[in-house]
């Protein structure tokens, strides 16, 4: 398994490239990355719509995420690689089918996330907005959505994990990422699938450990931010 | 965009057999999945909450391995790598009998069973302890105890996670076309190149994908409201 990842370390690394397209583990980490970086601003609509007293954004953007959450993301993969070239009028790389698949997916997911962090801010901040004068629009901008933003970076790193996983299946349109370069590595050596699978799945995992790592550290320095800010009983003056 | 809308080609004997054939198939694939998934995941939710320092590592170990790498990459490792390992007789069986069926249902059930022992545990870890306590005072053994008084709760406090794992699990089982499974998503891209009517075929997936997780959806809520725990609040 050593030798495979020695022989085939800048392949697993980033593909063909500077030969053909990025591809490999970069590939893997930029796709993941650009889809949930588009994603965001759409799942903010959508998270926006399923909190909102209108039933006109409520219905439509509540429609949206449950059909999303229940089709598979192979068959988004499959729409996009059939609608992306009709909308546009040429035929398109398999990396925009990928990106475009990820990011409606991954909006509707995030936009739960999104959803339920407006909803774990207590309801009287939403109140004082109001009663202050604010209107709904600016109540949401000013108030809410940068509490609840700030709580959400966590999750929403989660979710970019989540995604790195999911560009796995970016391989079954011939998307040059680390799952593809390992079948590449698998067919020309032909008789050592065990070890490049096992390979593969090592990269992704300590990959993603890393990831996670990142993530609790990321938590952990929000807790202490928010700690920190908060006067102490003692210090508050009753006039 | 000129397309003529045409799902008339979709009614024809051989192609409407293909997808209910790949409907069948994916609905096995789920249950047999399904059934290792939660199998093994609570077997190994009962040994990590033995306390064994041992048991602990190991499976914490498998469970950060399972979520870590994506399906996909499991499923291959799973249809390329391991027959290689396996007995010859074995490996020759799975090549005559559908074996790429098998393979993926192991693969799948096994990345489900590390989501549903870690909702299984969680779910136990809300029950107040004095049950354990109180179950073990009363002369019941640890397995007798966790299958008589702490499971069937668990089980009831963790019903949305649970259904949400299933609904994801037969979400997931349209991996398996990459090795070969001929199951739904496989056979409306087989139907798409057969008539070249990729709108119709990927419309009545989509749409009987939709069907069933919807169901399933609706089939959660129903349990949870009639049978649903809150746990320690």
């Amino acid at each position: 398994m050593w030798e495979i990842l020695q022989d085939n370390a800048l392949l697993l690394l980033v593909g063909q490239y500077p030969n053909g397209p990025m591809g490999g583990l970069v590939a893997t980490l930029g796709l993941a990355a650009l889809s949930l970086i588009l994603a965001i601003p759409c799942s903010l609509l959508l998270a926006l719509g399923r909190v909102s007293p209108y039933k006109v954004f409520y219905y439509p953007a509540s429609l949206v995420v449950y059909v999303v959450r229940g089709l598979p993301l192979l068959m988004f993969i499959f729409w996009a690689y059939f609608f992306v070239p009709l909308i546009i009028g040429r035929p398109v790389a398999g990396v925009t089918t990928m990106v475009v698949a990820l990011v409606v997916y991954e909006s509707a997911y995030l936009a739960e996330i999104i959803r339920a962090g407006i909803e774990a801010l207590p309801r009287g901040q939403y109140e004082a907005g109001r009663a202050l004068g604010l209107s709904y629009g600016a109540t949401m901008r000013k108030v809410i959505l940068p509490q609840a933003l700030v709580n959400m970076v966590p999750s929403m790193l989660s979710q970019f994990i989540s995604t790195v996983k999911e560009t796995s299946l970016a391989y079954v349109i011939g998307v040059q990422e680390l799952t593809y370069a390992a079948n590449q590595i698998n067919s020309v050596l032909l008789v050592k699938p065990l070890e490049v699978f096992t390979l593969l799945a090592l990269t992704y995992f300590v990959l993603n450990m890393i990831l996670s790592a990142g993530v609790v550290a990321v938590e952990r320095s929000i807790t202490r931010r928010r700690s920190a800010r908060r006067v102490p009983a003692t210090e508050v003056v009753i006039p | 965009m000129n397309y003529h809308l045409d799902f008339s080609v979709l009614l024809q004997p051989q192609y409407q057999s293909m997808l209910v054939q790949g409907l069948v198939l994916t609905l096995l694939l789920t249950a047999l999945a399904w059934s290792i998934g939660f199998g093994m995941g609570t077997v190994l939710a009962l040994v990590r909450l033995t306390g064994s320092r041992t048991a602990d590592a190991s499976i914490s170990l498998y469970v950060a391995f399972h979520r870590n790498v994506p399906m996909m990459v499991h499923i291959l490792f799973w249809y390329f790598g391991v027959p290689e390992i396996l007995p010859d007789s074995i490996s020759g069986w799975l090549n005559e009998n559908w074996g790429e069926f098998y393979l993926a249902a192991v693969a799948i059930g096994l990345v489900t069973a590390a989501y549903v022992c870690e909702d299984l545990r969680s779910a136990v870890r809300s029950i107040p302890e004095g049950q354990m306590e109180a179950s073990r005072a009363l002369g019941l053994g640890y397995l007798a105890a966790m299958s008589k008084v702490i499971l069937p709760q668990a089980f009831r406090i963790a019903i949305p996670p649970l259904v949400n794992q299933t609904l994801l699990l037969f979400k997931n089982t349209s991996l398996a076309m990459v090795i070969g499974v001929a199951e739904l998503t496989a056979s409306g891209r087989e139907v798409e190149n057969l008539t070249f009517r990729t709108f119709e075929a990927y419309a009545v997936v989509t749409i009987v994908y939709l069907c069933i997780s919807f169901l399933l959806m609706w089939g959660g809520a129903t349990l949870s409201r009639r049978f649903g725990l809150t746990g320690r609040h």
